[in-house]
């Protein structure tokens, strides 16, 4: 599936005293199986941004192609190619609605008029992905805890099985744990099942372990896009656009200016101790060569 | 997002804005009474001069008062072809089995302006006073009923939390109405029944978010050291100046020549 | 002098709707002193809010006492006058304001305490200059960040000037920019001699901090410096909790035999530490 945006406007309540341009000139191009990663402060068009390519939002100029058509309008074609992608709102849980769990993850695949046998297949599956318990199909979705409340509601778009996932802030609220778990999951989801991925966060240690691609938006404008780890290590262009680098990003860069040879585009903490070791062994490795050369 | 309520206010520093609400409140009320009261020309001419006046003063932009106009332009046509059509009187021109008489004309004609007028006041005190302004001027009209055990102060209260709300609730519903198309609902089908179908998936969120929201606003209060609308001061105070005793006497007098216009006819 | 806070023995449950309880807080013993900057953090359902909501009479215990600035949350007399001492700010910056202008939210807990209107505004201008929103005084909050609805929550608590106040997850909802405004409000309010108890998930947030209480399962699972706390990595990851990015680097390299002092939080110390 191939996702262009081309040269897209919007702006909210236009023609009045309080129009406010969201978005003005964004291109773009995402690719089947990508992972790109969504970043700016808030107001610089992020939420804007994945709406109208979701198809939900009429652009003011210039257009979304899902596969060449257009994301919004109001054809046949274009809902069908809208089917194609799935959002997650922030606070995805707020969404929920049904008696039960297993009605409301089954709420996507019944509007697309499956037959029941498939609807079951997919709730299991969906559930599955997430991590739910399938004892808890029959439980009103209410009585789930805000974690499990979130997973569900995240199966329900999962269940859809859209080729391009936009997740809006998905770990917010939960706690340290409850992010690990639901970022592996769906970096699992995404390599079994091949499809796109979207992920607009402000937290960008947690960015730089799921994506491959970082886009960073600021004032509605595409203000840098390329690798994770180039963007995110370009700390001038981060804190331009009001975000931080990660902090092993911040550690590297702090040594580097005292003069040790570390390169500062290693995003994790994992990598940063690597490097500092690395360094250091090289540092040590060359001390004991010239001790042992004066040694001589 | 910034939306503006219904009947708009527009935040300004004219004339108008700065009387008491309870006087333009008031005032409004009596002008549309008067509206109706009103039959003879000199009538209609001193009630549209001062509202004209009124317009000016009130720093609204002409073209945005004309705007709300239209929100009865379905409702006005209606009744101008209702008066045009069933008044008896002198016959001009017949359209089929209907006559249209002078009299219709005339009686259309005003019919349609006194809304317009209708409108229009309205409009200038929406413009020129807050919600929260209308409702401590309500509030404070109303005081005295709370000795007879009304809860006056509680309602006041509750009217100003649900005005500070509308705002947050207009953007709620805008958020799950988009989650639920993501979902494959279809908010703009014309099918009646897919329509009314795709209320429950909008209305079930709302009332929940709505009822948390509600908890969590209660226990915030409850924190801040709320115990009862009851002995509770305001920051505010509703003063009358003299620029309000000074607008209320002319608008008596207005409203006194009008009457006094049409006893003499 | 007595400690602002003692709790003796306090245990919380509630009924679940099927019959039978939950313990919330199974026996908790706790003082805190005057100028305290104390965080507390533990995984969801650990118990964090419900203590906390203890602190000002939100809730009552089942079992043990709850004594605040001397007096107890047991009588209902005590209530209000605690409610004066011990303000708080929640997560949900909408969820927290009632007013329709800024101002008007700042004066809410005044008008509640029924002052003189001149003696509100004094409170209400006061509270603004300290957060920094004068400015904004005739504002409708949602012409606000999410940072500066905060602020004005904070700024409604300050009004009622208060000994103490407690902030649960109050920049969880913010994004990195915002939430340092905050935090660097707290920080700034502790400095100025209030008793600051911060509930927060991110744990470089608690390194703020001078104590840090680990909640898990209902009790005080820890309570000391944020330096000590941190030590016992594998014990806080066990229920769930993160380390600050900077402890966890130093741990690793402490592993690879580098010898590095102890009390590492932030990575500026971190890389002081190492140059």
């Amino acid at each position: 599936m191939l996702i262009r945006v081309e040269n897209l406007s919007h702006t909210y309540v236009s023609g009045t005293p309080l129009a406010r341009v969201a978005l003005h000139g964004v291109s773009l191009e995402v690719s089947s199986s990508e992972r790109v990663g969504l970043v700016g402060r808030t107001g610089s068009g992020k939420s804007t941004l994945v709406q109208h390519i979701a198809g939900l939002l009429t652009p003011s100029e210039g257009q979304v192609l899902i596969d060449g058509i257009a994301a919004h309008e109001r054809t046949i074609v274009a809902r069908a190619a809208r089917r194609r992608v799935g959002l997650a709102f922030q606070y995805p849980e707020d969404q929920i609605f049904e008696q039960t769990v297993f009605r409301e993850v089954a709420f996507g695949p019944r509007n697309m008029r499956l037959n029941k046998a498939e609807i079951a297949e997919r709730v299991r599956w969906a559930l599955e992905m997430v991590g739910l318990n399938p004892a808890m199909e029959s439980r009103s979705p209410f009585t789930l805890s805000g974690g499990e409340m979130r997973r569900a509601a995240l199966a329900s778009i999962l269940a859809m099985r859209p080729e391009a996932l936009i997740l809006d802030e998905p770990t917010a609220g939960l706690d340290p744990h409850g992010r690990r778990e639901l970022l592996a999951r769906v970096r699992a989801w995404q390599v079994e099942t091949g499809a796109t991925l979207i992920l607009v966060s402000h937290n960008l240690d947690e960015l730089a372990r799921v994506v491959e691609r970082v886009i960073v938006l600021d004032r509605g404008q595409v203000a840098a896009d390329g690798s994770a780890r180039q963007v995110l290590s370009d700390s001038a262009l981060l804190s331009a656009a009001g975000l931080d680098v990660p902090q092993s990003v911040t550690l590297l860069r702090a040594l580097h200016e005292a003069g040790w040879d570390v390169r500062t585009d290693r995003l994790l903490p994992e990598e940063a101790v690597e490097e500092i070791v690395r360094v250091d062994a090289g540092h040590t490795t060359s001390l004991r060569a010239l001790q042992s050369v004066e040694a001589m | 997002m910034n939306l503006l309520l219904p009947g708009m206010y527009m935040a300004a520093d004219s004339a108008l804005h700065r009387l008491d609400p309870r006087v333009k409140m008031g005032t409004a009320l009596v002008l549309m009474v008067l509206a109706f009261a009103a039959h003879s020309l000199a009538s209609y001419a001193l009630l549209t001069t001062f509202v004209v006046i009124v317009a000016i003063l009130s720093a609204a932009p002409p073209f945005a008062l004309l705007r709300t106009l239209r929100t009865i332009f379905w409702l006005g046509c209606l009744m101008f072809f209702f008066h045009l059509f069933t008044t008896p009187g002198q016959a001009l021109v017949a359209v089929g089995q209907f006559t249209i008489t002078r009299e219709g004309l005339l009686t259309g004609a005003t019919q349609v302006y006194r809304l317009c007028l209708l409108v229009v006041i309205s409009a200038l005190l929406t413009f020129t006073t807050s919600p929260a302004q209308l409702a401590h001027g309500l509030e404070v009209l109303f005081k005295p009923l709370a000795q007879i055990g009304l809860p006056v102060r509680e309602f006041a209260m509750v009217l100003t939390i649900a005005l500070r709300f509308a705002p947050v609730l207009l953007e709620e519903i805008d958020k799950i109405s988009k989650a639920q198309q993501v979902r494959g609902v279809d908010m703009y089908s014309r099918n009646p029944l897919r329509q009314m179908q795709s209320w429950v998936p909008l209305f079930v969120p709302i009332f929940v978010a709505a009822f948390r929201r509600a908890e969590d606003l209660a226990t915030a209060m409850e924190a801040r050291g709320f115990h009862g609308a009851q002995q509770r001061t305001r920051l505010h105070q509703l003063r009358m100046t003299r620029q309000d005793l000074f607008a209320a006497l002319i608008a008596l007098a207005v409203s006194l020549a009008i009457l006094g216009l049409e006893r003499s006819i | 002098m007595p400690p602002f806070v003692e709790l003796r023995g306090l245990e919380y449950s509630y009924p679940l709707d099927g019959g039978g309880q939950i313990a919330a807080l199974r026996g908790i013993d706790l003082t805190i002193e005057r100028g305290e900057f104390l965080a507390i953090v533990g995984p969801n359902g650990s118990g964090k809010s419900t203590l906390v909501r203890h602190l000002n009479g939100l809730l009552l215990p089942t079992a043990g006492q709850v004594q605040v600035n001397g007096l107890l949350t047991s009588d209902p007399r005590n209530l209000w006058a605690i409610r004066q001492r011990v303000g708080m700010v929640f997560q949900n910056p909408d969820n927290q304001i009632v007013a329709s202008t800024v101002e008007e939210d700042v004066a809410f807990g005044p008008e509640n305490a029924a002052l003189p209107p001149d003696e509100i505004r004094r409170r209400v201008d006061e509270a603004l200059a300290t957060v920094g929103l004068a400015e904004y005084r005739t504002r409708p909050p949602q012409m606000l960040s999410g940072g500066q609805r905060q602020l004005l929550a904070i700024a409604g608590a300050l009004a009622t000037r208060p000994a103490c106040i407690v902030f649960d997850e109050p920049a969880s909802m913010l994004d990195p920019a915002n939430r340092r405004q905050v935090l660097d409000t707290i920080r700034r309010l502790n400095v100025e001699g209030l008793t600051i108890i911060l509930i927060t998930q991110a744990m470089e947030e608690a390194t703020a901090a001078r104590r840090v209480l680990v909640m898990h399962k209902g009790r005080v699972a820890m309570d000391g410096p944020p330096a000590q706390v941190f030590e016992h990595g594998s014990q806080l990851r066990s229920w769930g909790l993160d380390l600050p990015a900077a402890v966890e680097i130093a741990h690793h390299l402490r592993e690879r035999g580098w010898r590095l002092p102890q009390g590492l939080l932030t990575i500026e110390q971190l890389a002081r530490a190492l140059c």
